[in-house]
């Protein structure tokens, strides 16, 4: 399992390569790579914040979650914080599970827990100000169907 | 004494990204009405705790918890990450 929270860009493809291949028990699989999105055509930039005594932890123990849950035999979490450009990749998860329904299921548990129990915050910088990204309800809800 | 952290607009709201305070608060919320009687800025911070999350020793609680043995508080909004 492999936790990284940097600042630093990454390469979704060559981390997905080196990612729990040729080890013979992994039949599956799955990756998500997050974009920094611009709704508006404003967007200068992402600036994202993160409590650094506690991310990694954070992550850890939802990634230890997922491993239990769904008999993960891998799993990667990167997740970027500083100064991000619209099309820059964010964050990336990937899971490797015997079956693919294993891998996907958990690939989207951990994207659910990170979008609101991981330590980070966004802040839109556009070129009429900046306003930090507000939390959405259903990013709330999309929890409870984990219970 | 305590280790008080704040992130993104509560960091913004208060001026300041952490400090240490002296303090009897048995509970987070004791600790949030403390802050709040000091000065402004604070009170405008904590006007809706229902808008706030709150990390004991890098944990998420809640602001009823005990504040025994934790050596440091964060204050922060609704967590915005992937």
């Amino acid at each position: 399992m492999t936790v990284r929270v940097q600042p630093d860009v990454f390469d979704p493809g060559a981390e997905l390569t080196g990612f729990s291949t040729r080890r013979g028990d992994v039949g599956a699989i799955v990756s998500f790579t997050g974009v920094v999105r611009d709704d508006t055509g404003d967007l200068e930039r992402l600036e994202i914040e993160h409590y650094p005594a506690m991310t990694k932890q954070a992550i850890g123990a939802m990634v230890d979650k997922a491993v239990a849950r769904w008999a993960l035999k891998d799993a990667l979490v990167i997740h970027r914080y500083g100064a991000l450009e619209p099309g820059e990749v964010i964050m990336m998860v990937a899971t490797a599970a015997r079956h693919r329904k294993d891998a996907f299921a958990a690939a989207d548990f951990l994207m659910d827990f990170l979008k609101s129990r991981a330590p980070f915050w966004k802040k839109e910088i556009t070129r009429r100000g900046a306003s930090w990204v507000e939390a959405k309800e259903a990013d709330e809800d999309a929890l409870s169907r984990w219970d | 004494m305590i280790d008080v952290l704040y992130f993104a607009w509560v960091r913004e709201r208060i001026g300041l990204p952490s400090e240490k305070v002296e303090t009897g608060a048995q509970t987070v919320a004791d600790l949030v009405a403390e802050l709040s009687a000091r000065e402004e800025r604070y009170a405008a911070a904590f006007a809706d705790t229902s808008a706030l999350r709150v990390a004991l020793d890098q944990e998420l609680s809640d602001f009823d918890a005990s504040l025994a043995d934790v050596r440091e508080v964060a204050f922060f909004p609704p967590m915005t990450g992937g």
